[in-house]
Parts: structure tokens; C-alpha cells; sequence
């Protein structure tokens, strides 16, 4: 059984959805409200030394503020990157869901082994009007989400994979 | 065998609180022993109230067994207890996937056993019927178990044919030689290096050595006792392991329900040519929690034999199970180093077989109609060297079988092929 009789996977030809782009608005509003977080918190130690009338070293308020601007840019480039891995692509009898940079991931969840389908939308997402599906199988460690879904795919994938797991549902 | 009326309520037996108190129940006589013989200086009340208390105790222990009932509704098992709030539990039989008769010494004592029953599901709980006679506890969990497969409970049944039994003396060497006697070991050689250079240094590491003394006491127990007398036979319904010196066990493995086996054969039992089993059965309850040690939540069906044993046991849990296997590439040496000199595996078209392993060597059978979802995992490293891993995730706990450092084509392929295969495996 060393060869496989079909060419080296066929997921190439099938079409792969990816989450919406204001997935990336969404990060990068995060790793903001973050890094703007982090500067307020220097700005603020800051104003305090200056009312305590101490000395107040400039050189290291630049650098503190140019660390923060600096990681904010460089995890929004990551982030950014990480946003355009994600994808899904719905076959005939399972759902490919394919993720990650550093460590790239591809899950294959046949739609009878899904046992429920959740559909999670926190405050920021829905802020976006996004959501994401969350697929659970019977294994612990097959975690098989999508985040980033505009809520009406969200909401038609989870009524098409509940359907599709039903028709082909299996025991354990 | 009579069977059990299916409609009507039953109880548990009235001992039950009696031995489910344990041995607070024994601690608690004990106390009361202390303070009813002559010649203790407690006061009257001191008395009275302890008195009081265990009577609560006793009270308490005998409401809870007179609002505890049970009964088989269809294809359910219903388990009703609670007196201020009710409590209605449903366990569906079809999602037994093992039942298991677990006899503390208490309950020996006294001639009764619990029914635990084992439930698939990733959240789903367990069923306990503790504590009913032990004959009866047999006759219900044959019924249960003939339910479940949707068949009548049947009076006769073909006689168990045994598989194997376990030598205490194979057992307690194979528990000697493992790695808690080389901590011991190290411990007592520290402790003898320390005492020849200052006595009082000894005496501090021993103090602080008791809590690990106690851990390897209670380790050497369990190990012992969880394999004492263990005997594998064939019953109709699946293998039946029955264990036990103080504590006894058996449990039913049903066909068909093992969602994965697993062999290791650790370093120090290697010139003895032994090795350890296990079953992986969906729904094994956690013990200690979520973080509590993998290993507990696997049944060892052979806790030490020869491979020749192992391998016998194997062909009667996975008939079809894989013999060859192959390698990965080469350059997988720079991504796992320690790991390489084990890593393999193969696959037919029911079973998967990996290897893998640092210090012992652990080889994963996972039939292919078990598997859940597949994952194909790069890391960077990986990347590099054009490798890449598959994991096949079953709805068992402890064994997850990866496929470690393939060449990444050939991982892309097997993907598609162990994807393929095990959708028509499930099918079939």
C-alpha cells in the first residue's frame, strides 16, 4: 500500500473558502486597543512622576513607546499572516479546514464524526458582525474551528454541516 | 439466572451506605471506640454530641439509600436519587461501552459489588449502581450488557475461554524492575553518600524523603493489586479482565469498542523481553481530575508478558492489525533525534500501526473505522526538512496515534488515503 492510487491529494481542485476579511480589521483593532493600552499605562506613570516633580528620563519614554509601536507593528504583520492561513474547503464527505504560519495545520473532519456544531460570537466579533464555528468530534484533540465568519455563513455552514453530520452520522 | 423485572423500581442494597462511608465509617468507630472505653477524661456533652453526630451520619447514610432507586425503562437505565432535590439520571444502553464489577474490600466483606457503567461521549459521565449483591450485580450486568447490543437477555451463554493469566511472580519482578525502584535507588545511594559525609544532612533528607517513600508504597500497591491474579478469557460479549488482591475487578472490553491498543516496552524490562498492553475505551472516566496522569485512564489487559503474549492478545482484540512497516526518511534523525531509532509506521486498510518512543518503546494500533478527524501538522523545523506529521484523533484519551516526521509528500498522500480508507472502513 505504498503508492496511492490518486495524484499526491486532491484538495487543490476543490474550492477553498477563507474567513472575511474584516478578520483582519478585527486583529488589527485588537493588537490597537493593546498597544494603546500599554502606552497609556507608560503615559500615565509618566504624568505621575511629572506631579511628583522627579526627574523623568525622555530617552527611555522613547523607548518604551517605540518598543510598544514596534511589537503592535510586528504582531499585526503576524497576525495579518495568520488571518490569510486560514481556510476551509466543504467536500463530499468531510470538511478540510486548514490553518497556522509558523506551525501549518490541516484538519480533515468527516461530517459523520461531528457530534455539535457551535457557532461563538464574543463581543468584539459581533462588534464586526462575525463569528466563529467551532466543530466537535468525539476525539478531544481534534479542535476544528473557524474564526472570522460573516454570521450568515457562520450560520448557513453550521445548518449544512448539522445536516450533512445527521445524513451520515456514525457511532462511536 | 433470573433476570431482573424490567418495569419495576429497584433499591440498592441497605449496606450500601455502610460501605460507600468507607473508611470514614471505620475512622468514625474508631474515635468513638477511644471515647466510650473507661477512663477518658470527655465531658459528657463531648460525648453526646459525637453520638449525635453518628447517628446524623448513620441517618444521613439511610435516607440517601431509601431516595436512591433504579430501574431499566426501555432502552434506558434510570437512576433516580435525592431527596430535596430529585435527581433523574437516563443513561442510554445503547452507549455502553463497558460495564465494569469493581469490588472493594469492604464490599467483599460483605458480599456485594458495584456496577460502574462506562458511557461514550466526549462529556458523557458514568452510571455507578453501588452497591448491589454480587450475584445480583452479575445477573444485571448481563442484562444490561445483552441490552445494549439490542439482543434479549439470554439465560445460557457460551462458557468464557481464557486467554491468559498472569504469574504473581512475573508481576511482582516486573514491578521491581521499573523505574520507581531506580528512583528509590538513586534516593538510598544519596542518602548513604550524605550520611557518610554528615549524619545530621541524613537525617534532614531522610525526614523529607518520607512523602516520596509513601508515593512508592501506595505506587507498588496499586500496581500490584491492579494486576494480581489478572486472568484475559473470551466471553461472548467481548475479553473479560478480572484483577485484584484486595480490590477486585472485572471489567468486560466489548468488540468492537476499543478505540485504540498500545504496547510499550520500557527500557529497563527490555532484557527480559516484556511488555505492557493497554486498551483505549471511549468514556474511561478521568480519576483525578483532567490533568491526572494518562496512563490510569487506560485498562492494562496485560500488565507484563512476553511480545509472543502480547501479540496473541492483540490478534484477539484487532484480528486484521498491520505487520509491515516502514521508516521515515532519513533526515528525520535532525528533527527527532532521541526518537528516530523507533519511529515507524504502517497501515492496512482497517488498521493503523505506529512507533514511536524516547526511552520505551510505544507502538499504537488504531483501527481505522475508530478514527475521528485527521490533522497533517507541520512546524517549522519540519518545514525545513520537508517533513510533516499525521495525527489520527480517536475518541480515546490516552493513545493518540501520530505518524511522526513523514517526507511531506508521502504524508500528503497518506492523508488522502487514511481519509478515504477510514470513511469506508466506517461505512462498511
Amino acid at each position: 500500500m505504498a503508492t496511492d492510487p490518486e495524484p499526491a491529494h486532491s484538495e487543490m481542485a476543490e474550492a477553498w473558502l477563507r474567513p472575511s476579511p474584516r478578520l483582519g480589521t478585527m486583529r488589527r483593532v485588537e493588537i490597537l486597543a493593546v498597544s494603546a493600552g500599554a502606552a497609556l499605562v507608560v503615559l500615565a506613570v509618566t504624568g505621575l512622576e511629572v506631579l511628583a516633580a522627579a526627574q523623568v528620563n525622555v530617552v527611555l519614554l522613547a523607548l518604551l513607546l517605540g518598543g510598544i509601536a514596534l511589537a503592535g507593528f510586528l504582531g499585526d504583520r503576524f497576525a495579518q499572516r495568520r488571518v490569510r492561513a486560514w481556510a476551509y474547503c466543504e467536500r463530499e464527505d468531510d470538511l478540510l479546514v486548514r490553518r497556522g504560519v509558523m506551525i501549518s495545520r490541516l484538519s480533515v473532519i468527516p461530517y459523520g464524526r461531528m457530534q455539535f456544531i457551535d457557532v461563538v460570537a464574543g463581543p468584539i466579533e459581533r462588534a464586526f458582525g462575525l463569528a466563529t464555528v467551532r466543530m466537535h468530534t468525539a476525539a478531544a484533540s481534534s479542535d476544528a474551528r473557524i474564526p472570522g465568519l460573516p454570521q450568515e455563513e457562520a450560520a448557513r455552514l453550521r445548518d449544512h454541516l448539522a445536516r450533512l453530520g445527521e445524513a451520515k452520522a456514525a457511532g462511536l | 439466572m433470573e433476570n431482573v423485572e424490567a418495569s419495576s423500581w429497584h433499591r440498592l442494597h441497605p449496606l450500601s451506605p455502610v460501605i460507600r462511608a468507607g473508611r470514614v465509617f471505620i475512622g468514625a468507630v474508631i474515635i468513638f471506640a477511644g471515647t466510650l472505653t473507661p477512663g477518658s477524661h470527655d465531658s459528657e456533652t463531648g460525648v453526646i454530641t459525637r453520638l449525635v453526630l453518628g447517628v446524623l451520619v448513620v441517618a444521613f447514610g439511610g435516607i440517601s439509600w431509601l431516595v436512591t432507586r433504579w430501574r431499566i425503562e426501555g432502552n434506558d437505565l434510570r437512576i433516580e436519587t435525592g431527596l430535596v432535590r430529585r435527581n433523574s439520571l437516563r443513561f442510554p444502553l445503547a452507549q455502553i461501552q463497558a460495564i465494569d464489577v469493581v469490588r472493594p474490600m469492604l464490599a467483599r466483606v460483605f458480599g456485594l459489588a458495584e456496577l460502574r457503567l462506562r458511557m461514550g461521549g466526549a462529556t458523557a459521565g458514568h452510571a455507578r449502581l453501588a452497591y448491589l449483591a454480587a450475584g445480583e450485580a452479575d445477573t444485571v450486568r448481563e442484562q444490561l450488557l445483552a441490552l445494549s447490543r439490542g439482543a434479549a437477555p439470554q439465560a445460557d451463554q457460551p462458557p468464557e475461554r481464557l486467554l491468559l493469566s498472569l504469574p504473581t511472580g512475573r508481576l511482582v519482578a516486573s514491578i521491581l524492575v521499573g523505574s520507581p525502584t531506580v528512583t528509590f535507588l538513586v534516593l538510598g545511594s544519596v542518602f548513604v553518600t550524605a550520611a557518610a559525609l554528615s549524619p545530621k544532612a541524613a537525617i534532614a533528607i531522610l525526614s523529607s524523603s518520607g512523602a516520596i517513600a509513601i508515593g512508592l508504597v501506595t505506587f507498588f500497591w496499586r500496581r500490584l493489586n491492579g494486576g494480581y491474579h489478572l486472568t484475559v478469557a473470551e466471553a461472548h460479549d467481548g475479553l473479560r479482565v478480572r484483577s485484584g488482591l484486595l480490590d477486585t475487578t472485572a471489567e468486560t472490553i466489548p468488540r468492537g469498542r476499543v478505540q485504540a491498543v498500545r504496547m510499550v516496552e520500557p527500557l529497563l524490562w527490555r532484557p527480559f523481553g516484556w511488555c505492557r498492553l493497554e486498551v483505549d475505551v471511549a468514556g474511561r472516566q478521568h480519576r483525578g481530575g483532567e490533568n491526572s496522569p494518562e496512563r490510569q485512564q487506560l485498562r492494562e489487559v496485560l500488565p507484563v508478558g512476553t511480545r509472543a503474549e502480547a501479540q496473541r492478545l492483540l490478534g484477539r482484540i484487532l484480528p486484521d492489525a498491520p505487520v509491515e512497516r516502514s521508516r521515515p526518511p532519513e533526515r528525520a534523525r535532525w528533527k527527532a533525534p532521541f526518537r528516530y531509532h523507533y519511529l515507524s509506521w504502517g497501515h492496512n486498510e482497517r488498521c493503523a500501526v505506529t512507533t514511536t518512543g524516547r526511552v520505551a518503546r510505544v507502538t499504537s494500533w488504531v483501527p481505522l473505522t475508530k478514527v475521528q478527524s485527521l490533522r497533517l501538522v507541520q512546524g517549522p523545523v519540519q518545514r525545513r526538512l520537508r517533513l510533516a506529521t499525521i495525527y489520527l484523533d480517536t475518541a480515546g484519551r490516552a493513545v493518540h496515534a501520530a505518524i511522526r516526521d513523514r517526507d511531506a509528500d508521502e504524508a500528503r498522500a497518506q492523508l488522502g488515503e487514511l481519509t478515504v480508507l477510514s470513511r469506508s472502513a466506517r461505512r462498511s
